[in-house]
């Protein structure tokens, strides 16, 4: 049960209790306790609202920074993971496998914004050796949410 | 001019084309008039089609339909349901279950066979019957049985007449599940008078409370059952129009003649996206199926908090509400409620007599959509207590 809460959650954070309780065919407090837990467990780590910023009309920019780095004894990639997601700027860090280690993106208000951050925190680090810049220039699709409007429903009013 | 076909001209209009009518004229209704899914078809399959366009698979398929589609089902219902249908002679692949229905009737009934079936029921099964030449007797059920067939009235209204007990649970509009101990009733009276069954199993994945009852594997059903199913609704495929039949070989035979002269063939878009479906379909449909269940019970809690009596239905995409607290026939109460609330339900009584007094209200639509129109009919039928 704790999955399809999840699921229904993942899907709209706004999802009542009482409206769980109904879809999943329980009681809103066995709902309410099972929420409650997966909170303290950390499972649920937060409730987020996701925008579409072109639209809000706030100019963003991401780019996609590739990083070859040398890993440290006894912490591998790690250290030098923790040295980057620390910045504000950065919006994520995953270590990939491929030509280079981490893949760090990057939030900013102006391209030249980023690609100084690039030049002068990132590529300047202890233990990295190379990057390569990617801005990203449209977004389609992330986490699940297809940003473009849906179409009409386009079946038969009625049928049998 | 001479007048047309007397059987034709006896045939009424589906009860469902009025509010068709009323409602394409209504854009901003909300409504819970489809018999179909509100899912696109999931995109891998829509894929798979265009690909093999691009192939340039656009010819006619064999009578029976592309033997790998047939082989892939054959190997589904194995899988599935431990039936072992040969496809190269076993299954035909049809253009949906509707021709399907068609094809079975013609191919078993001479003219006056009768042929028992259970209101209410889907809008097609008593023409199909009657233009096939056949006599359509129809068994009421009821809310109180939820809406299942008590064997004992099948068997009542039996005669020398009768060719065989057409049976379709999950059913479209009451949303009623069959259990297991009554189906095997069911094929007990076809044995012992020698009938064939013809089982709709079109909703069959979309089963939510306990296992489906697949009529060909109960003990003395598969040489006498006429097995039908198809992919509009397990994977939202309702406009691809594929749908199969599975059974004896000389009835399959027949139904092949008829189609062979007929339809020559299902079109080769669908069968090949029907291919990618059930090879590589499953999970997407699951999802799908997940998402009914909990619209499900959202659509029944709210249909009684609004003041009409609604079963919990164990299949299927429909809630089937009595309306009868109301005081208005099925009829008068889906036309106000279009006109005062511009929500749009469908008439019980489309579905044969004994619909008379229920609505049909289908939640395959999106969970804000069926909350919006929940809202619009509590407020309708407490203004009309």
């Amino acid at each position: 049960m704790e999955k399809q809460i999840l699921k229904i959650l993942e899907r709209d954070a706004r999802t009542t209790p009482e409206k769980i309780a109904v879809m999943l065919g329980v009681s809103e407090d066995t709902v309410v306790e099972a929420i409650t837990d997966m909170e303290k467990r950390g499972v649920i780590r937060r409730y987020k609202t996701i925008i579409d910023w072109d639209k809000a009309g706030r100019e963003r920019v991401f780019a996609f920074i590739d990083v070859r780095v040398t890993p440290t004894r006894g912490v591998g990639f790690d250290d030098v993971a923790q040295r980057i997601y620390k910045y504000p700027e950065v919006h994520s860090v995953y270590l990939v496998s491929g030509d280079y280690d981490l893949r760090v993106v990057i939030e900013g208000k102006t391209m030249r914004e980023v690609a100084f951050f690039v030049a002068e925190r990132l590529a300047t680090l202890d233990g990295v050796l190379s990057t390569r810049t990617n801005f990203l220039l449209k977004k389609y699709k992330e986490n699940q949410d297809i940003f473009e409007d849906p179409g009409e429903d386009q079946r038969l009013a009625v049928s049998p | 001019m001479k007048p047309i076909s007397e059987v034709v001209l006896n045939t009424p209009a589906s009860g469902i084309r009025r509010f068709f009518d009323i409602v394409s004229k209504m854009p901003d209704a909300i409504t819970l008039g489809v018999g179909e899914p509100d899912f696109v078809t999931p995109w891998r399959v829509r894929e798979a089609c265009i690909y093999s366009l691009e192939r340039g698979r656009t010819g006619y398929t064999s009578n029976y339909g592309l033997l790998e589609l047939r082989a892939e089902i054959a190997r589904y219902l194995r899988k599935q349901e431990g039936l072992e249908y040969n496809p190269e002679n076993q299954i035909l692949i049809t253009v949906g279950v509707s021709e399907a229905m068609d094809l079975a009737m013609r191919a078993l009934l001479n003219p006056g066979d009768e042929v028992i079936y259970t209101e209410p029921c889907y809008v097609s099964y008593r023409p199909c019957i009657a233009f096939a030449g056949g006599v359509p007797i129809a068994i009421p059920t009821t809310i109180e049985t939820g809406f299942r067939v008590d064997p004992e009235k099948i068997r009542a209204a039996i005669t020398d007449r009768t060719k065989a007990i057409l049976i379709s649970y999950p059913s479209n509009p009451t949303g009623a599940i069959a259990t297991r101990e009554m189906m095997q009733k069911v094929v007990e009276i076809a044995t012992e008078h020698d009938l064939y069954i013809i089982s709709d199993e079109i909703y069959d994945r979309l089963t939510y409370d306990g296992q489906h009852t697949c009529v060909p594997t109960l003990p003395g059903a598969y040489e006498r059952t006429i097995f039908l199913n198809g992919f509009s609704k397990a994977y939202a495929m309702t406009g691809w129009r594929i749908g199969y039949a599975a059974g004896a070989l000389d009835v399959i035979e027949a139904m092949m003649k008829i189609h062979q002269f007929t339809m020559l063939c299902a079109p080769i878009m669908g069968q090949m996206a029907a291919l990618e479906a059930i090879k590589n379909g499953y999970d997407d449909s699951q999802e799908m199926i997940h998402q009914y269940n909990q619209r499900r019970r959202v659509i029944v809690k709210g249909l009684n908090d609004a003041g009409l009596s609604c079963p919990m239905p164990g299949g299927a995409f429909y809630a089937f509400p009595s309306i009868k607290v109301t005081g208005l026939t099925s009829d008068e109460f889906c036309e106000k409620l279009l006109y005062d609330e511009k929500v749009a339900v469908v008439p019980g009584s489309a579905f044969g007599e004994c619909g008379e007094g229920y609505i049909r209200c289908s939640y395959a639509t999106s969970i804000d959509r069926i909350e919006q129109a929940l809202k619009r009919i509590g407020r309708f039928v407490g203004k009309l207590k």
